[in-house]
């Protein structure tokens, strides 16, 4: 659906039984989108079940070609009509309708959404690429750019940014796929010189097979970051033949110099726990390491499919890599690794505020706010601009932060306050006792007086202090946990 | 797809109503467990289906997901569907697992999808068996939520419907009893206890009730008061269990809540000066707060699209206080019997459909133009996008709106969408 939604002229017909529509509003409502998705559902009943099936989806198919006039149709069956044995891509092929069909099979007891979407955009390129349309070899190049669909993070904007890229080094786009591409635009995606795969979850697929057919190369550094944005620029203009300064030279990129500046310099160090998918995961990593000078202590992706690259970044930081797509493992793991900022999806941003922790969103999923209506690109230089803004924002400032050591005892600066711009609307923070607050070593092994100390810590670390000091204990094997192991404990562990 | 015909249904009402079968942009009856699991407190529900419904309750619930809440969704996975002794295998693995980490459960509702019941997975002899299992701690129910049986508040018929076997014997010496029917927000059920309490009528009960384990007893002396239209289901399982159900309108709206209320009075042999005396200042109150709103709705057209059968009593109550003019009434089903009192209060020429076939309703609906239009929210965007004004339905479901307290913001939800469109002006 993501595929066929961002497409023009192109319908589904699924087949599905009736509620499945619900999918419908995740793109009227999270992206906003001022009309329905191009698709067909054939919303059978139970009292349908039986042979009834097969004629419903033939007609849903009939009813959609008249009405909607698509250049070309996609097939398809959800789960549940899986299970039922109506062979979709069978039943249009008898019909004989006259635009092309692409039938998709996509096994979802086994398969996912990433998965699905670059399946079906992969073949759609296979089914209506004209293979008489060769690459054109004009001094001037021309390149596909692969992998942007609908309810995608930031994919919009990120297409704005790339094109202006590829327009500074003079090269001209031959398509955008699937995000706005009609059936009959992908009929000439063969006359690109190269690929750009923006996305390598939803277009590296197709962009291997069009390596295979027209021999295309294809560019897969994804320009996330600034380091990442100059090899994109320095590759992009390899395999078009033309001279990368004019790109380089771009004087919209702030984040060197934010990061740079004095302001900057309590970022050093800060732990920070990255998830999401595979592509942003990894370059969040590398701008958190090389770009912000973070420590990466944690990262991981939800998409097997492309775990390798996120298991070779995780060696490269020294962390081990989280492969998984259970929430309560990740929440497991980030309360382990006492990040002081989580960099996520939607699902990491409710965990980090269930564990009073500052979070930036960097991957999808995501809810509605993260289709926002200003440009907020992830890639290219305001890319990066955008991101230094988005991560640094949630923690507490470097002034603040001595503030509140200073002043700990004001009642500004109380705890029952909070920062004054984390996350304000989060339940007291009574509700929200991180759970690596549980002690170690069970019951109240802190004297009083070390209790009381350890209230005197601003709060956003004290939960690294207390779990510290504990495994100190547990470590000397102490007894109890007084003034002075506290204090020792924070010698041993001050970095 | 799609077979149209206009039915003369026998009745007092005699409307002509619309029957389409099509393509039909509803909810299915999994979303019921959203507001379920907040009234019901000492139940969980687990949803025996594939990651389409968990992520439809994922979409639904919102930021709830987060909160540990009271349902789940053991997912059916490819070697699932092999054998279905593994399935029941897998399901006691899951169940036991379940409730080893949340001893507080004491009610374990296993909810049916589409492709449970497309593979023909047994709920009910896994509820049985699961049953005699954890007997003494944890009652175990099943009831279908799929799309193919069900349509989106259908799940709460169905979810009540499992609960009637459950429910005690009446003690056949006792009086007559009410029986309130239908999940209600808590401030809401507070407000009628408190205004049966005044009327004299004690022995009340209400399914369902806070908690499973309170469930009220039923028996012939059980009269049934049903605040959803919704439950046709629920409503035929009491009466089987020998209660009467006591026709009303239902309690939209001061002369609805008034009505509703009324059709207890009577059973209970209450006179009309007591009644009046203690309904009259919520009555009044109610009326009050409809003024103000009668404004803004008065003379406008309004559409219903299918989604939960709170349509038609909705549209009378929009009608008949506000003065607004329905044009189609679009229900995904049409219980005659349960709406006797509502459906000859629609104004002449209501066009009432049940059922749907959306992209010829839609072309209705354009064709129309009403001034405000009641949809999902896979429509109300791409409508405000044609210029259309709309008002998502699933509000309606999500918000407390019956009752004489609730009167004016049930007519302000209609009101607001009109107002904001008067007040941009981008």
């Amino acid at each position: 659906m993501r595929v066929a939604t961002a497409m023009e002229g192109m319908h589904y017909v699924l087949h599905a039984p009736q509620g499945d529509t619900y999918a419908d509003l995740l793109f009227t409502m999270i992206e906003r989108r001022g009309k329905r998705p191009p698709v067909t559902y054939t919303t059978f009943q139970a009292r349908d079940l039986g042979k009834d099936t097969a004629q419903l989806f033939q007609d849903a198919a009939r009813h959609a070609l008249e009405r909607f006039e698509p250049q070309a149709l996609l097939v398809g069956a959800s789960c549940t009509a899986e299970l039922i044995q109506d062979d979709p891509a069978g039943l249009a092929e008898a019909m004989r309708l006259p635009v092309p069909v692409v039938p998709l099979e996509l096994p979802s007891y086994q398969r996912k959404e990433c998965w699905g979407a670059s399946e079906t955009f992969y073949q759609i390129v296979r089914t209506l690429a004209d293979r008489d349309i060769t690459p054109r070899g004009d001094s001037v190049a021309l390149a596909n750019i692969l992998g942007p669909t609908a309810l995608g993070f930031r994919h919009r904007d990120d297409v704005r940014e790339v094109r202006a890229i590829l327009e500074t080094l003079g090269i001209e786009v031959n398509l955008v796929a699937p995000l706005g591409a009609s059936p009959a635009d992908i009929a000439r995606i063969g006359a690109a010189d190269f690929n750009v795969v923006l996305y390598p979850e939803t277009g590296d697929e197709a962009a291997r097979w069009l390596e295979r057919t027209f021999h295309q190369p294809a560019i897969r550094t994804v320009p996330i970051g600034i380091g990442a944005t100059e090899e994109f620029i320095r590759g992009v203009a390899a395999l078009a033949g033309v001279d990368p300064e004019p790109a380089l030279a771009d004087d919209q990129s702030r984040m060197p110099w934010w990061s740079r500046s004095v302001d900057s310099t309590y970022l050093t160090g800060k732990r920070v726990f990255i998830f999401g998918d595979a592509t942003h995961a990894v370059a969040a990593a590398r701008i958190a390491h090389e770009e912000l000078g973070f420590e990466v202590c944690g990262l991981g992706c939800y998409n097997r499919e492309f775990a390798r690259d996120v298991r070779a970044a995780a060696q490269q930081y020294g962390v081990d890599p989280l492969i998984t797509d259970d929430h309560l493992e990740v929440e497991e793991a980030i309360a382990a690794a006492q990040p002081e900022l989580v960099l996520g999806t939607q699902m990491e941003r409710h965990i980090a505020k269930r564990l009073g922790l500052p979070c930036a969103v960097i991957s999808s999923p995501v809810h509605v706010q993260d289709f926002p209506a200003r440009h907020s690109p992830q890639m290219g230089f305001e890319g990066a601009n955008v991101i230094f803004d988005t991560w640094v924002h949630p923690l507490v400032m470097g002034l603040e932060e001595h503030l509140l050591t200073m002043f700990r005892d004001d009642f500004e600066f109380s705890d029952d306050a909070g920062a004054s711009h984390l996350h304000a609307h989060a339940p007291k923070r009574t509700l929200a006792q991180p759970i690596a607050l549980e002690p170690v070593m069970g019951g109240s092994l802190w004297t009083d007086e070390a209790e009381a100390e350890l209230k005197k810590i601003p709060f956003f670390v004290r939960g690294k202090a207390r779990r510290n000091t504990e495994l100190f204990a547990a470590n000397e094997g102490r007894a109890q946990i007084d003034l002075e192991t506290l204090y020792d404990a924070k010698a041993h562990y001050a970095r | 797809m799609s077979g149209v015909g206009i039915l003369e249904a026998p009745g007092a009402d005699c409307a002509p109503v619309l029957r389409e079968r099509g393509q039909r942009e509803v909810f299915c009856g999994l979303t019921g467990i959203v507001w379920l699991h907040r009234k019901v407190q000492d139940a969980f529900f687990l949803v025996v289906g594939s990651r389409t419904c968990a992520h439809l309750l994922q979409s639904a619930a919102g930021v709830m997901i987060f909160a540990e809440p009271r349902f789940a969704t053991a997912i059916i996975e490819e070697r699932d569907l092999a054998g279905m002794a593994d399935c029941h295998e897998e399901l006691d693995r899951v169940v036991d697992r379940l409730l080893a980490r949340r001893p507080e459960i004491r009610t374990l509702f296993l909810v049916g999808s589409c492709p449970s019941e497309v593979i023909k997975l047994d709920l009910s002899k896994a509820a049985e068996r699961l049953g005699t299992k954890h007997a003494g701690r944890t009652r175990i129910l099943n009831y279908s939520g799929s799309g193919i049986e069900t349509t989106f508040t259908e799940g709460e018929d169905a979810c009540l419907a499992s609960l009637v076997p459950e429910m005690p014997v009446a003690a056949s010496g006792e009086g007559p009893s009410l029986l309130l029917v239908g999940s209600l927000p808590d401030i809401v059920e507070d407000q009628f206890l408190r205004l049966f309490a005044e009327l004299g009528i004690e022995n009340i009960g209400c399914l369902p009730a806070r908690a499973v384990a309170d469930l009220p007893a039923v028996g012939t002396n059980t009269r049934i008061l049903l605040a959803q239209p919704f439950l046709g289901e629920t409503l035929s399982a009491l009466t089987g269990r020998g209660a009467v159900h006591l026709p009303a309108p239902f309690p939209f709206g001061a002369e609805g809540t008034t009505g509703w209320l009324k059709a207890a009075a009577d059973a209970f042999g209450l006179d009309d000066m007591q009644f009046n005396r203690v309904i009259a200042p919520g009555r009044e109150r109610a009326k009050r707060a409809l003024e103000r709103q009668r404004e803004r709705l008065d003379g406008k057209r309004i559409s219903f699209l299918p989604d939960s059968q709170l349509e038609i009593p909705l549209a009378r109550f929009l009608a008949t206080e506000c003065g607004m003019v329905p044009v189609e009434v679009g229900t995904p089903y049409l219980h005659r019997s349960i709406l006797a009192d509502e459906l000859p209060q629609l104004p002449r020429g209501t066009r009432i459909s049940e059922g749907q076939d959306v992209d010829k309703q839609l072309d209705r609906v354009r064709a129309d133009q009403p001034d405000l239009t009641v949809c999902g929210l896979g429509l109300a965007n791409p409508l405000e996008a044609e210029g259309l004004s709309t008002k998502w339905a699933i509000e309606l479901v999500f918000s407390p709106i019956h009752g004489f307290d609730q009167a004016g913001d049930l007519a302000e939800l209609f009101a607001r969408p009109l107002r904001r469109r008067d007040v941009l002006q981008v």
